[in-house]
């Protein structure tokens, strides 16, 4: 975690990461949001690992029709682990706990989040509540899925409280994370950081911390009252009480299809950043692409009841949210005109953050494509809860998400280490992760489309040949993802000093030393131009020149 | 065209006309996503090559967005998903809509079986059978978690809520069997939840229901054993019945479709199963046989091997009685005691 | 701007003004208050629905509550808000002393709402009138009996959990407010402990109907 600190030229010495101190104690104690912010990425980075060992079990399970390593109440396990543990561990704190407690305050030109002590709590509770998830899992594990559909949940005999519980916990880690996000955006831009020029990224996280605020309280009140239910059968969702079990599925999804939402709004924001840094050009349709995150924060509120298209809904409600669900992919489609027409007329580097926002494109297009197909509410009927689905949630969430964690992880890693990986390493790693992420899902809509349903532990022969290619494919993946992990930390010891700014970047935190010094900006920035803005320099000169210092 | 598309895109049969027009709209949905995706690919393509960085430090122009672009970027794909709509909402709408007349078939999920029900008659395990070109409306419930009935071939599904009925119907037009899956997962045997449902020509279906009415209308004349399902010319399968009870295969064998300690006897004959070795069977004789002579040899997937061996037991012509008798056991109401037969008019609705 | 003495000792080192660092902290209070009524909304939403679909059960239930004391508790709750606002009035002239017996009445004042909570609780512990699988009354028995009982005890339950921690905040803030810790141009913690109350109050004008009336 701490790199040599040589003196080299471009590495700023005096930074985050041996000021104050460098032992653990000043690390476990610390309020600087960008400490906080490695934690959260490494504690982020463990559970995606596992998560990734759960999933590749999952595809070695699937290899055979029948039975291939495990029985099938091991595999209802393991894929409620790998759910649970990409979701709630991974996915919704990854970007916007990780690389947004790191970047927003540089970003708005401040020195800390408004509340630095929640901020460390919420790291906190984040790993309090994996620790109480774990140990549920650990200590027979529930086989609900990560969804916990009642009835089954509340009668099935695993330990689903605990899980449940940790999930819950989580949850305010997330509220205490948006929380603090929202109110850092309102009360701590620097002078001259008006709401138009506030970069993308930051916009992209606003717009996810409203969701968090917003929705999580709903999930955590219905996970709490499954786990009443399971431990003292109090009927709220059990039909032989008279309770409703489609009423938690309603309360599940208003937090979950949002918490889709607090999953990719991110993905989107680094892509923001990452296309004009690479593309060398201002963003195209700044306000667009601002107000499209609203949007999809907003209308996703809406659109839960796509869900449950199968369940017996009216079809007026189905169709009503069929059409709002819509407007959640003319939204995306904005933002990928947008993008691509930030392309024209750019300077393009093909860098391996630049690669992976290629990635992200591919996927983002295919699976918000996919999505709408899916709002398409005839066309639902065959694929609820088949694997087309499961290969449609996987292109946004490890398509586009985890191209989305991996284009930050490269393009901010200078940032935040002070140190380079190897570029060309780099881009071997993004090519397997995206041909592997193919070669995983898409046999995966085939097998939908075939009708296979998803949590299946056996299947029907026929449907053989597809689940050898997905898990081949997700090997590669799985190798992909490995390398990516070497090419990282092996460019910690080894990587030459970075620079405050190797790639030319317009974005405000480039003007920092890298890694930044404590407390961020040695004096209160003042920012005379817009974060996406490559027009002002000489054809040639250095890097823009970003927020000047305070006369 | 339909047949390439189908292939192309790993379609299950099409065994509706619902089917067909669901495909349609798939082939249009996929075909203008791959335009559209390609559009937005060729035009990202095509700006990597042309504006690659030639030299560091390069200078680009401020290119903004005029009006006209973001009303295109909004009301292109707008315009694209809301047609999409047009064609699937009708499509869903119908499909809550049964017309009068169908023919009624009360279905309920059970961990991990379903159950199918025809009014006033017989019900049956895992097997629903439907004559071809009349519509069936399905009438939906769950004795203990959310099931979901799934028919591939008809691109339907339908969640079978506990405490509540919900419905769905379909007119299957092509004879044949097909599957029906589980689709929402409810526990340790979900992936073996799986049903057949038989579409059967008109005119055999209207022979099953005779040879059904014949066979229950011989119970009610007073046959030996009330209760039972006597099939002319059936006297084996009854002899087989007796041996059966006598031998004690009944203590784990149900004949009332529930799994027991054995697979149920019922629909036994003739279903294909995966076995614990991963291959699979079909039950015929040659294979009941087998199982009662050395159970070891190919245990039924899920199953513990607890079977004591019955050679030298059974004598071969009692062998044959019981194979027989389950090969009689195609729905367990057989077992249930008389009935009035199937009455295949739809129940009056609101 | 030029902070003088007695507000640079509140000002953590990340923020510009006490000014900005309190607008801030209310900001966040907000947002806070903003989860937590949605966090009961939950509830209030399972309520609607169960009532709408046991609607009888539902109202000779809510009937069987003695409205006179969950009246009482309304006016306890209402008054105890307004001993915290005069409270908040009381620093905002510079007097500290006066916030520490406001806050202290009002923390009285939930105890007197938990008493009457607590005789509330104890009759329906004896009658029976508890929770699904526990429901044993025989008085108001239909099948939505049970479910009124779990999101009574539900609701009930988490807005006495809220008033605990409320009385708690209010109690460290008018302890530390009768020691000095606040001042007139210096007292967001006051105002912040004030809005919870406010909050619980609030949440509580929503439970009485709800509950007791409708």
């Amino acid at each position: 975690m701490n790199p040599s600190p040589a003196s080299e030229a471009g590495y700023a010495t005096r930074n985050y990461l041996n000021l104050p101190a460098t032992g653990l104690r000043s690390w476990l104690r610390t309020l600087d949001h960008k400490r906080i912010g490695v934690m959260f990425l490494v504690a982020v980075s463990v559970a995606f690992a596992l998560g990734g060992f759960f999933a590749l079990l999952i595809r070695l399970e699937l290899l055979t029709p029948g039975p291939t390593v495990m029985d099938a109440m091991t595999y209802n396990r393991v894929f409620t682990l790998h759910g649970v543990i990409m979701i709630f561990l991974f996915m919704i704190p990854a970007i916007p706990s990780g690389f947004g407690n790191f970047l927003l305050p540089i970003m708005l030109g401040a020195k800390d989040v408004a509340f630095p002590r929640l901020n460390l709590l919420s790291f906190y509770i984040y790993l309090a509540g994996a620790a109480v998830a774990i140990w549920g899992m650990i200590h027979g594990g529930a086989d609900t899925g990560w969804t916990f559909y009642t009835p089954y949940s509340t009668t099935t005999t695993t330990r689903v409280v605990p899980v449940l519980l940790g999930a819950f916990i989580i949850g305010f880690s997330s509220i205490l994370t948006g929380l603090n996000f929202i109110v850092t955006t309102h009360t701590m831009r620097a002078p001259g950081m008006g709401w138009g020029r506030i970069p993308l990224f930051v916009w992209g996280i606003y717009a996810t911390s409203i969701i968090q605020v917003l929705a999580t309280p709903v999930l955590g009140m219905a996970l709490l009252l499954v786990a009443v239910e399971n431990a003292f059968g109090w009927g709220i969702f059990d039909p032989a009480r008279g309770g409703d079990p489609v009423l938690f599925q309603h309360f599940f999804w208003f937090y979950s299809h949002p918490a889709v939402y607090i999953m990719i709004l991110p993905a989107m924001a680094v892509i923001s950043e990452v296309v004009c840094a690479f593309a060398r050009k201002n963003i195209f349709g700044y306000k667009a692409i601002a107000y499209s995150s609203l949007g999809i924060a907003f209308v996703g509120f809406f659109t839960w009841g796509h869900h449950l298209f199968t369940s017996g809904q009216s079809t007026l409600t189905g169709g009503i949210f069929g059409v709002l669900t819509m407007f959640v992919g003319v939204f995306t489609a904005i933002k990928v005109f947008n993008w691509t027409a930030t392309l024209y007329r750019g300077s393009i580097s093909f860098k391996t953050p630049f690669a992976y926002f290629v990635g992200f494109l591919f996927f983002l297009v295919f699976g918000g494509m996919t999505g709408v197909a899916l709002a398409t509410l005839s066309l639902d009927v065959h694929w609820h809860d088949t694997y087309f689905v499961v290969a449609h949630f996987h292109f946004i969430m490890v398509g586009a998400t985890v191209m989305g964690f991996l284009a930050a992880l490269h393009y901010w890693w200078p940032k935040i280490t002070g140190r380079m990986y190897h570029e060309g390493w780099g881009l071997v790693g993004s090519v397997l992760v995206v041909l592997g992420f193919n070669f995983t899902f898409i046999p995966q809509f085939l097998l939908g489309n075939e009708g296979m349903p998803r949590r299946y532990f056996s299947y029907p022969e026929r449907y053989w040949a597809l689940n050898v290619a997905s898990t081949a494919g997700a090997s590669v993946l799985a190798f992909g993802l490995v390398l990516v992990l070497v090419v990282i930390l092996v460019s910690l010891r080894w990587g030459r000093a970075a620079g405050p700014n190797p790639w030319g970047s317009a974005g405000f935190e480039w003007n920092t030393p890298s890694p930044p010094p404590p407390e961020n900006y040695h004096e209160t920035p003042v920012f005379t131009r817009g974060p996406h803005e490559y027009h002002h320099e000489e054809p040639g000169g250095s890097p823009p020149a970003g927020p000047e210092p305070k006369a | 065209m339909n047949e390439l598309m189908r292939r192309l895109l790993f379609l299950p049969e099409q065994a509706s006309e619902h089917a067909r027009q669901i495909d349609a709209l798939h082939y249009f949905v996929i075909v203008t996503t791959m335009i559209a995706a390609a559009g937005v690919f060729l035009t990202a393509l095509w700006f990597f090559v042309r504006y690659r960085r030639r030299k560091e430090g390069e200078r680009t122009p401020e290119v903004q967005p005029r009006t006209i672009h973001e009303v295109l970027f909004v009301g292109v794909p707008l315009a694209l998903f809301l047609l999409w709509f047009a064609i699937g909402f009708p499509q869903y709408a119908r499909l809550s809509m049964p017309p009068e007349g169908a023919m009624d078939v009360y279905v309920q999920g059970k961990k991990w079986m379903w159950k199918f029900a025809y009014p006033g008659g017989p019900s049956s395990v895992d097997r629903l059978r439907v004559p071809a070109n009349r519509p069936v409306r399905l009438l939906l419930t769950s004795r203990d978690v959310i099931h979901s009935f799934y028919v591939p071939a008809l691109r339907i599904k339908q969640d079978a809520l506990p405490g509540r009925y919900t419905q769905i119907w379909f007119t299957a037009d092509k004879p044949g069997r097909y599957e029906i899956f589980c689709a929402e997962f409810c526990g340790l045997s979900h992936s073996s939840m799986i049903g057949e449902l038989v579409v059967m020509p008109e005119a055999d279906f209207d022979d099953w229901v005779d040879r059904q009415r014949r066979g229950l209308a011989s119970v009610q004349d007073g046959a030996p054993v009330p209760g039972e399902e006597v099939l002319p010319g059936a006297n084996l399968a009854e002899q087989g019945r007796r041996v059966a009870a006598e031998h004690g295969c009944l203590k784990c064998h149900t004949v009332d479709g529930t799994r027991h300690i054995g697979p149920t006897f019922t629909g036994l004959y003739g279903r294909q199963g995966r076995l614990a070795n991963g291959k699979t069977v079909v039950a015929d004789e040659a294979y009941l046989t087998r199982s009662m002579m050395d159970p070891a040899a190919d245990v039924v997937q899920g199953f513990q091997n607890v079977m004591p061996t019955f050679q030298g037991k059974l004598s071969p012509p009692e062998v044959a009685a019981v194979v027989e008798y389950i090969k009689s056991l195609e729905t367990p109401a057989a077992a249930k005691g008389p009935s009035e037969g199937p009455v295949y008019e739809s129940v009056p609705r609101k | 701007m030029r902070p003088d003495s007695a507000t640079t000792a509140h000002l953590a080192h990340h923020f510009e003004s006490l000014e900005k660092q309190q607008h801030a902290a209310r900001l966040g209070m907000w947002l806070f208050l903003a989860t937590e009524v949605l966090l009961f909304t939950v509830l209030f939403a399972g309520y609607a629905v169960y009532r709408y679909l046991f609607g009888p059960d539902f109202a000779a239930a809510s009937r069987s509550l003695a409205t006179w004391i969950g009246l009482v508790n309304t006016v306890v709750l209402v008054t105890s808000s307004f001993t915290v606002a005069m409270g908040f009035h009381r620093i905002s002239i510079g007097d500290g002393k006066g916030t520490r017996n406001l806050f202290f009445l009002s923390v009285l004042l939930g105890f007197v709402f938990l008493g009457f909570k607590y005789v509330e609780y104890s009759h329906h512990f004896l009658a029976g009138e508890l929770p699904g699988r526990y429901f044993t009354s025989t008085v108001n028995a239909g099948p939505g009996a049970p479910l009124f009982w779990a999101l009574y005890f539900l609701i009930t339950g988490l807005h006495g959990v809220h008033v605990v921690i409320g009385m708690t905040v209010l109690a460290v803030v008018g302890w530390k407010a009768g020691r000095g810790a606040y001042s007139r141009e210096y007292h967001v913690p006051v105002e912040l402990a004030g809005l919870y109350w406010h909050l619980v109050d609030l949440i509580w004008i929503f439970v009485f109907p709800l509950i007791y009336l409708i």
